[in-house]
């Protein structure tokens, strides 16, 4: 019974949570939350390094509001393309990618997610270049959607979804493959595992949940811009995953409250939001690498041991 | 063909800063295992401190191509020292987000006080016009941006690989502790060697400034393709930042006489190919630097 009392509490926060703040802003925290799971996902269980999910995340973005735009087909149809293209691209650059490891890695991910950009930039007849695609709508039959608190609600299942994916490749037989070649890639081989293979089915999967986040992002908020496809875009997405603390999953959501709301008070000054984000940057890594989830989760078992200790069996 | 002549020689200017940021690269994760990325950062520095000290100080470009790299180097050895020297047990990955955290801080930091608009810097006037290059006449300036930028790549690979310095330099970087037991003392290297990369950035800022407008952003694209080049020459080789550098950079131009779209892909595309064929990059080798 214990064991399904977080999940509920998080249910209802989430529920309630446009209630206590702008719908826009509660939308785009669950979004970059999915987004930096997505980044977790590879960086946490698998360690992986991405700096470019933001050509996940873009792509998604861009891939959605073109389905909706030109077809007028249901945000949701529209989402789930999104995540399919942004799977599809993950394909041929996690079989590159996944060939070096480390610090490789990420710089690898971070010049084929600027290939993307670049490429988006180009083709204007697709994306709009520089201007990005405006007037995106949100449609789906039997519902009217326009009010930012309506798409709220109506995204939420398949942003839960999301999560539910996230959370069950983790606890999958397949993710604790993830975990045991992060640990230690050569044992994992000698075991038989084609780690490989592993590897690049965690990029896809990771790829496609980024995708989806972008698509609804595009959805909700009625645009697809060069700068969801830009590098800074990779970086906030590893700054949410490591601030709510790495291989935590949940984390990414309380990384994305903060990031996202400080960015909200930051917005009229796009330049001091930079240097704010740096700085936040330069504190975790030199101070706070375990991140918000394990440092609240500690303060909490101290707080609570009896209570908590039911939920170590799972 | 004149066409192809003028393509040819922008790709080597091109190649050049491909070269010489890819060289500070090399050379800092070389010895330090660190991939800087606040290298575009201070690459833009550099340019904006030519920039200033003509502004406010009215000296000019030869001696910027002096002071700035070396002002900007003892700044990266500050940081060193300060930041980055601190995360050096850890995964380099820490490293990597760090600098990404100071790019941010530098690149807005500038922005908040010089706002995004390019500032236009002079070239030196011994540099002025263009001469008869083979086909095409071509500035003169940009020529010596290509022929002093391959004079510093020779420069460092042959102190790196031919003398004494570079020995122990080398031998730091392959097997600290059999160095360190041989009485070399090798954490005496690291911040010098640090300053050294940056300050190579910092001289390509200083090149960069009278060719293209001085902003904060300038270095922002800059550093993504100085990886690329990176990952093709083989991380950690001297010779392999060079060559692919100047590589990317006439492909590049090349490709672009046929699809001008081509000119910022190829790098990435070329990326592709060494991954798919030679994973460890042109000049690279795998065991040694994974």
């Amino acid at each position: 019974m214990l064991a399904v009392l977080p999940y509920a509490v998080g249910l209802g926060a989430v529920l309630a949570l446009p209630r206590v703040m702008y719908p826009v802003l509660a939308l785009d925290i669950l979004l970059w939350g999915l987004f930096a799971m997505s980044v977790d996902l590879l960086l946490g269980y698998v360690g992986l390094l991405s700096f470019g999910h933001a050509a996940f995340w873009g792509l998604g973005a861009y891939a959605a509001a073109i389905a909706a735009k030109s077809t007028g087909v249901p945000f949701a149809v529209a989402a789930l393309l999104g995540a399919g293209a942004s799977a599809l691209l993950a394909l041929p650059f996690g079989f590159l990618a996944t060939r070096r490891r480390g610090i490789y890695f990420a710089m690898v991910t971070l010049a084929f997610a600027q290939l993307v950009f670049y490429v988006a930039n180009e083709w204007r007849d697709l994306t709009g270049g520089e201007n990005g695609l405006h007037g995106v709508p949100r449609t789906f039959p039997g519902l009217s959607l326009g009010r930012s608190t309506d798409f709220y609600y109506a995204a939420l299942p398949l942003i839960v979804l999301g999560y539910a994916l996230a959370h069950r490749i983790v606890h999958s037989p397949f993710g604790h493959v993830l975990v045991a070649i992060r640990d230690n890639e050569p044992r994992a081989q000698a075991l038989g595992y084609a780690t490989w293979r592993y590897k690049l089915l965690a990029f896809v999967l990771s790829g496609g949940l980024a995708g989806l986040a972008g698509g609804l992002f595009a959805l909700g908020n009625g645009f697809a811009s060069l700068d969801l496809l830009h590098w800074t875009t990779s970086g906030q997405a590893v700054l949410i995953t490591i601030l709510g603390g790495i291989g935590t999953l949940w984390g990414s959501l309380l990384g994305a409250v903060i990031v996202l709301e400080l960015r909200d008070a930051l917005t009229s000054t796009p330049e001091l939001s930079g240097v704010v984000t740096g700085a936040v940057f330069v504190v975790i890594v030199l101070a706070f690498r375990r991140g918000l989830w394990a440092t609240g989760r500690d303060a909490l078992r101290r707080f609570a041991a009896p209570a908590v200790s039911a939920r170590n069996v799972d | 063909m004149e066409y192809v002549a003028l393509q040819l020689f922008n790709g080597l200017v091109n190649g050049a800063f491909y070269a010489l940021l890819s060289l500070g690269l090399a050379v800092i994760f070389g010895v330090l295992r660190v991939v800087n990325f606040a290298h575009g950062a201070l690459y833009m520095l550099g340019a904006f401190a030519a920039y200033l000290l003509l502004q406010d100080f009215g000296v000019g470009f030869w001696v910027a191509l002096i002071v700035a790299p070396i002002g900007i180097g003892i700044a990266g050895m500050v940081l060193e020292r300060l930041l980055i020297r601190r995360l050096y047990g850890l995964d380099p990955l820490y490293n990597f987000l760090l600098t990404f955290g100071l790019t941010l801080m530098i690149q807005d930091g500038v922005r908040l006080r010089y706002g995004l608009q390019g500032q236009p810097y002079p070239a030196p006037a011994e540099l002025a016009g263009s001469v008869s290059a083979g086909l095409v006449a071509y500035p003169t300036y940009r020529l010596f941006v290509i022929a002093f930028s391959i004079v510093v790549c020779v420069a460092v690979w042959y102190v790196i690989e031919r003398t004494r310095l570079g020995m122990i330099v080398r031998a730091a970087t392959e097997r600290p502790e059999l160095t360190r037991a041989l009485g070399i003392n090798v954490d005496r290297w690291v911040t010098p060697v640090f300053g050294f990369g940056v300050a190579l950035a910092a001289l390509g800022g200083v090149l960069a400034a009278p060719m293209r407008n001085v902003s904060p952003l300038m270095g922002s694209e800059l550093i993504i393709f100085a990886f690329a080049v990176v990952v093709i020459g083989g991380m950690g080789s001297i010779a392999g930042a060079v060559v692919a550098g100047f590589l990317v950079g006439v492909l590049a131009s090349l490709a672009a006489i046929f699809n001008p779209a081509l000119e910022n892909v190829i790098a990435f595309a070329l990326m592709a190919v060494v991954l798919l064929v030679r994973p460890a990059g042109l000049f690279g080798s795998l065991e040694a630097r994974s």
